[in-house]
């Protein structure tokens, strides 16, 4: 389990890391925390003959406010989810999720951007992202464009970032009043991958629920909006019934496939189960 | 007045180990830390198929890769050595096709080694099996053992007649009949899934062969370094005298590194090839595809209890899937063969039926690993035992304390043949009623219940086969030591050695013989030195196996240290002009055995013997060196037995399962150190915990191993282990001095068994009931009936 | 003849400065044990699941397995024996042997590490903040539990230090 050879160059601004890849040939590979792309070499499951290390571009790193949207530079490591004070007021249902991505040592290093980019269906990042209704910044050559998250993660390790772009940062929209988050899932062992988990951003007000997004991760090639169990819950108090009515909106929302050691029946089962916990826990203290 | 508190009472004692400081200190010196002069790295190229007829190897491109020394195929490697073959006498008609280092025209798993590349570094090496090409026509592999076993199945390695690598039954006269007139009879199907070690050090070996003067020194880590010095000898038409295998500290062993397996071959032919050292240490990947996998069972059982709930008989089928050939040199048919010995074993039942059929499948070997047998049967046993208990109205702790070998009826041989000494299976259960607060605990339950909180206890008595003697595999053929060695002596200074053939993989093995020496010369385990795992410095014996270390070592040590002990008083007694009766060894000195009064320190013989023999009367016997040898006689084995209890929660809606506590009881006899006892039983349930819970290893249809890393390979992690509660009854075996027996697999036998009672008694409720490992989320739904 | 690709990095390795020319392929890992000897931080699994080769970078646990020798460049790293000679988790290393929460070693570096970043971060954890931040360290001899004693036992200990000592 050792890399293939390869180049390295680190670069210390965005114009180099695209000279970089463009004198690259198709085959430079950014690399950040590195802590999806190492396994991958180890593994021999990738081998591009350049990597170029962006982890030290002054303008990918930091968190920052930003006409009332929390800016989130690609950089920003998983660890300060969980600490960085903007985050944990502003982003709440990132920092939420955060203590189930793996380990607390592959949280000191590996980036928000990088597994952003990764577009791991199993990631809990990418769904938090898609709840929060987070966009991307991304940098090319061309100029800075801005992407939805449901217009970013479009398949299987698959994003709307086109070669040689570069994440810049995560933008999260303002908090509304009343807005309350939940993350959860379900897993074997802490830290593994989820069988499936959950995100749910919502604004409560007068006991109803409004502006609801809930994200599901490990149910498809993308994290996926459950846009039909939203509108089942949209304007409904949170009780017993109206949780039971997402529960089975659910079906038409997730396209759940056998997998060798669970059907889709009962990942579809474990979806409403987790579902029905997480709004539990929207509504609660 | 109070005595003085006696300093020479070692055994018994929590002492702490020596070697660990240099593991906390990072100091640590395991075979893949080795690097010698002109070391060369090796890798392999691995069969991507089951099954398959292999049609070309062009090695061409690689060989010209940068940094390759060589490129070897079975060509160059297989003639150096005397094929091998998985058998041994005592298993009558055995067969298993005849390995050899790397595939020749066939190959017979995927992992399966090919070619190997030797090169520079390792990642050279790996650089350069991407060049191999290897062209194989895929057959249909034999992938499931009971299809195997159909007339005119394809058969797992070619050259066999069939797949059925061994068969045998066990029974009694009269078990048909007491299946007849039983009141209650419960089934159950049973399987149980392949896992393997995952030893967090993976396979290592640095081979240096020396032509110049034939010499060849193995450094690996393995617990068996005489083994593997005999099977180095006689393969590679060596002479003993010119094999060293040094095995300095292994990051786990747990049975898996005990098997000969064909990279190491690979490395030692490599090694001979080249006269320079190669090293081999297999990667992640590479240790799941090729380390030796264990259990894999499927099992039939049923048992039968007369009206008074006493179980009568039991009658049991088990098939053994074991890969493409027999490991060896010890067989992949022992575990079989304990699994349907060891049922029932700590009841009175007397009738009993068991049938083993071992199977050929496309898949890596099967073989030994830590508790051979024991959880499969414990868990058959015990979820019948339950079921017993659930059909008759009966509190499954009563039912078998009831049903039990009275703790006064020894000796006693079991239905299946094993003979027990002493065991304690009424005191572990009364102990563990008590510590556990089992009233309590089902009063709680029951309560929950009622809220919608579904816990479960689970309840396994077990008996552990430990101190074997030559009837594990000397009576069979193999060359495998029953017997151990220990030499001990005193330094001029008086410090004290021991040199011994039980060896260390941090289960404190040093530890203990260091007590158990320093008991018997007066000297604090501190001050003996206990060199283990090479074969040039220590005598010849077992070393680490089927819990020998305690038992067969520690008695080794034991006798050792009392010859040594013998000829330091005679020689005192002359120094002294007194009677050896007169004088006893403590505090390092030798002391007056009357008053207490040191006479003469033991650094003092040392210098006499050592500098002024000419002052010791003539005739005395200087030697402050003895060596000695001992096998177990009496009974076959030194059975010990015990009892875990499992307290869960299951999550009804998710299948999870949250592990509450745990407890054991545990009878291994006399303990020598009770902190190391208590230790190798927590580690040892938490390896049957996770077996129960979590390990797996899964192969699809093509027979490929889909989930051949530690991403995806379950281990049981910190997080969902419980905290175990450990309690001893002491039963000293009586054919020993010391009285010690194993415990280094009780905590595996009875884990999973405890753990698959206690998640079915919560699921009571539901009627589900779960009869496979690992309980899984999905196969627990599943039995709740979410499919 | 193979290409020359190596870089040359300078890396503060427990307190030391070294310099040296490595190829960008080789990981951090590797680069401590077989070029510069360091060999208690051992390999596992080469891809961040076992924890067996946990360095502290930066001050921080990191994996040393998923991260390259050339990433390092300019930065800090500590392996066990850095922290052994510092004295700064002897009393971590005198607990874990006295409650004996180790057995083959292979894993004890990886968990001394994790258990030394964690008394930093929260000086009294309970017994499932321990087994939480150890999710990521696989141990196959203990069972874990005299893992977790060595750490709770090691935070009271500090903790009444602190208190008596002012």
């Amino acid at each position: 389990m050792k890399s293939p050879a390869l180049d390295y160059v680190r670069v210390d601004s965005l114009s180099a890391a695209f000279d970089a890849f463009e004198a690259g040939d198709g085959d430079a590979q950014f690399l950040a925390g590195g802590h999806s792309v190492v396994p991958a070499l180890n593994l021999r499951l990738q081998a591009p003959s350049l990597l170029i290390d962006i982890s030290r571009i002054p303008e990918l790193s930091g968190v920052e406010l930003c006409d009332g949207w929390l800016r989130i530079c690609a950089m920003t490591r998983h660890a300060e989810a969980l600490t960085h004070p903007l985050i944990i007021h502003h982003a709440p249902l990132l920092c939420a999720a955060a203590p189930f991505v793996a380990h607390p040592a592959i949280r000191n290093r590996a980036t928000i951007g990088g597994n952003l980019v990764l577009a791991d269906p199993a990631s809990e990042f990418p769904a938090a992202a898609l709840a929060m209704r987070a966009e991307m910044e991304i940098v090319g050559r061309d100029g800075v464009r801005r992407v939805p998250a449901d217009a970013f993660f479009l398949g299987l390790y698959e994003t709307a970032m086109r070669p040689g772009e570069i994440l810049r940062s995560l933008f999260v929209p303002p908090a509304r009043e009343g807005q309350r988050v939940a993350f959860d899932e379900l897993s074997r062992r802490r830290g593994d991958y989820a069988i499936v988990g959950a995100a749910i951003q919502a604004v409560m007000a007068d006991q109803r629920l409004s502006d609801i997004s809930i994200a599901f991760l490990a149910v498809g090639d993308r994290p996926i909006r459950a846009a039909k169990a939203e509108a089942a819950l949209r304007g409904g108090a949170l009780d017993g019934a109206t949780i039971a009515a997402a529960q089975a909106a659910l079906e038409g929302d997730l396209d759940l496939e056998d997998l060798p050691q669970m059907p889709a029946s009962m990942r579809l089962h474990l979806a409403r189960v987790l579902l029905g916990r997480v709004l539990g826990r929207l509504g609660g203290p | 007045m109070t005595m003085a508190p006696d300093t020479t009472a070692f055994i018994g004692q929590p002492h702490r180990r020596q070697n660990a400081l240099r593991h906390l200190a990072g100091r640590g010196r395991f075979t893949t830390d080795l690097v010698l002069p002109r070391m060369v790295h090796a890798a392999f190229v691995r069969s991507p198929v089951a099954r398959g007829q292999i049609l070309a190897v062009d090695v061409e491109q690689a060989s010209q890769a940068p940094g390759v020394i060589c490129v070897l195929t079975a060509a160059d490697l297989n003639p150096l050595c005397m094929p091998w073959v998985g058998t041994l006498d005592h298993f009558a008609r055995m067969a298993s096709p005849p390995q050899n280092i790397l595939a020749e025209t066939h190959v017979v798993w995927a992992g399966q080694p090919v070619v190997m590349v030797i090169a520079s570094s390792r990642a050279q090496a790996e650089d350069a099996c991407e060049l191999v090409v290897v062209e194989i026509e895929d057959q249909e592999p034999v992938v499931d053992g009971a299809a195997a076993l159909a007339l005119g199945a394809d058969t797992a390695s070619p050259g066999l007649a069939s797949n059925l690598c061994y068969e045998t039954v066990l029974e009694t006269a009269d078990v048909d009949a007491a299946f007849a007139k039983a009141a209650c009879v419960v089934d159950g199907e049973f399987s149980f899934g392949r896992h393997t070690a995952v030893t967090l050090e993976p396979r290592a070996v640095v081979a240096d062969f020396d032509p110049s003067t034939g010499q060849l020194t193995v450094h690996q880590g393995t617990q068996t370094p005489y083994q593997f010095q005999d099977v180095y000898a006689r393969h590679f038409g060596l002479n003993e005298g010119q094999v060293r295998v040094i095995a300095a500290d292994v990051g786990g062993s747990f049975g898996m590194k005990l098997h000969v397996y064909h990279e190491e071959m690979a490395t030692v032919a490599a090694s001979k090839l080249l006269g320079r050292p190669v090293r081999f240490v297999a990667d992640r990947l590479e240790s799941f595809l090729s380390d030796i996998h264990a259990r894999d069972h499927k099992v039939r059982a049923r048992m039968a209890v007369d009206a008074n709930g006493i179980i009568t008989a039991m009658e049991v089928d088990d098939l053994t899937q074991i890969g493409a050939f027999s490991a060896y040199p010890r067989t992949s048919a022992a575990e079989g063969n304990q699994v349907i010995r060891l049922m029932g074993g700590p009841y009175r039942m007397q009738d009993y039926r068991g049938r083993l059929s071992v199977v050929f499948q496309n898949k890596v070997q099967t073989s030994q690993y830590r508790a051979v047998g024991h959880p499969i049967a414990c868990a058959v046993t015990e979820v019948l035992v339950d079921g017993v208990a659930e059909a008759l109205g009966q509190d499954p702790l009563d039912l078998r304390v009831r049903n039990v070998v009275p703790d006064d009826a020894y000796p006693h041989t079991s239905a299946t043949g094993y003979q027990f000494e002493k065991l304690s299976h009424q005191a572990c259960l009364a102990r563990l009623r008590q510590m556990m607060g089992y009233e309590t605990l089902r009063a709680e339950q029951a309560l929950l219940r009622k809220t919608g909180i579904y816990r479960g206890i689970g309840i396994a008595p077990f008996i552990e086969i430990t101190n074997p003697g030559a009837a594990f595999y000397g009576v069979g053929g193999a060359r495998i030591s029953a017997q151990d060695g220990a030499i001990v002596k005193l330094t001029p200074s008086g410090d004290v050695q021991c040199m011994i053939s039980v060896t260390e993989q941090g289960q404190g093995t040093e530890t203990i013989i260091a007590q158990i020496v320093g008991e018997q010369l007066g000297v604090s385990p501190e001050r003996v030195k206990v060199i283990t795992g090479d074969t040039d410095t220590t005598p010849v014996g077992g070393a680490t196996w089927a819990c020998r270390g305690a038992g067969i070592g520690g008695e080794t040590a034991l006798r050792a240290g009392r010859k040594l002990r013998d000829q330091i008083l005679a020689i005192a007694a002359a120094v002294l002009q007194s009677e050896v009766v007169d004088l006893r060894l403590a505090d390092a000195s030798v002391i007056d055995a009357h008053t207490g009064a040191v006479r003469l320190s033991l650094a003092e013989i040392g210098r006499i013997a050592t500098y002024r023999p000419d002052t010791l009367p003539s005739g005395t016997d200087n030697s402050l060196t003895a060596a000695q040898h001992y096998a177990p006689s009496g009974f076959p084995f030194a059975f010990t037995n015990g009892v875990q209890a499992s307290h869960v929660e299951v999550d009804v809606e998710t299948g999870l399962v949250k592990l509450l506590k745990h407890w054991v009881v545990e009878d291994c006899g006399r303990i020598i150190n009770p902190l190391l006892v208590d230790e190798q039983i927590r580690g040892g349930v938490v390896q049957g915990l996770g077996a129960a819970l979590f390990e797996e290893c899964l192969y699809d249809e093509e027979g490929q191993l889909t989930n051949g890393s530690l991403a995806e390979y379950l281990v049981p992690m910190a997080c969902e282990m419980p905290d175990i509660v450990i309690g001893h009854v002491e039963t000293p075996t009586l054919d020993t001095i010391l009285g010690a027996k194993g415990v280094g697999e009780a905590g595996t036998a009875a884990a999973g068994a405890a753990a698959m009672n206690a998640v079915n008694d919560a699921l009571l409720p539901f009627k589900a009931r779960l009869m496979q490992t690992p309980m899984t989320p999905a196969r627990i739904l599943a039995a709740l009936g979410h499919v | 003849m193979e290409q020359d690709l190596t870089k040359e990095i300078t890396v503060t390795v427990n307190g030391e400065t070294v310099r040296q020319r490595v190829e960008p392929r080789l990981s951090l890992a590797d680069w401590l044990r077989d070029r510069l000897g360091l060999t208690a931080t051992h390999l596992g699994c080469e891809m961040g699941a076992c924890g067996a080769c946990l360095v502290m970078l930066n001050g921080r646990p990191a994996h040393a397995c998923l991260t390259l020798a050339v990433q390092v460049d300019g930065e800090m790293v500590e392996t066990l024996e850095g922290l052994r000679d510092r004295g700064v988790i002897a009393d971590l290393q005198a607990a874990f042997h006295e409650r004996n929460a180790l057995q083959c070693g292979f894993c004890t570096s990886g968990m001394l590490a994790t258990a030394h970043a964690l008394l930093v971060d929260n000086p009294h954890p309970d017994r499932s903040e321990i087994r939480d931040a150890l999710s990521g360290n696989y141990c196959r001899c203990t069972g874990y539990e005299a893992i977790v004693d060595a750490i709770a036992s090691t935070a009271a200990a500090r903790t009444i230090d602190q208190g008596t000592s002012g």
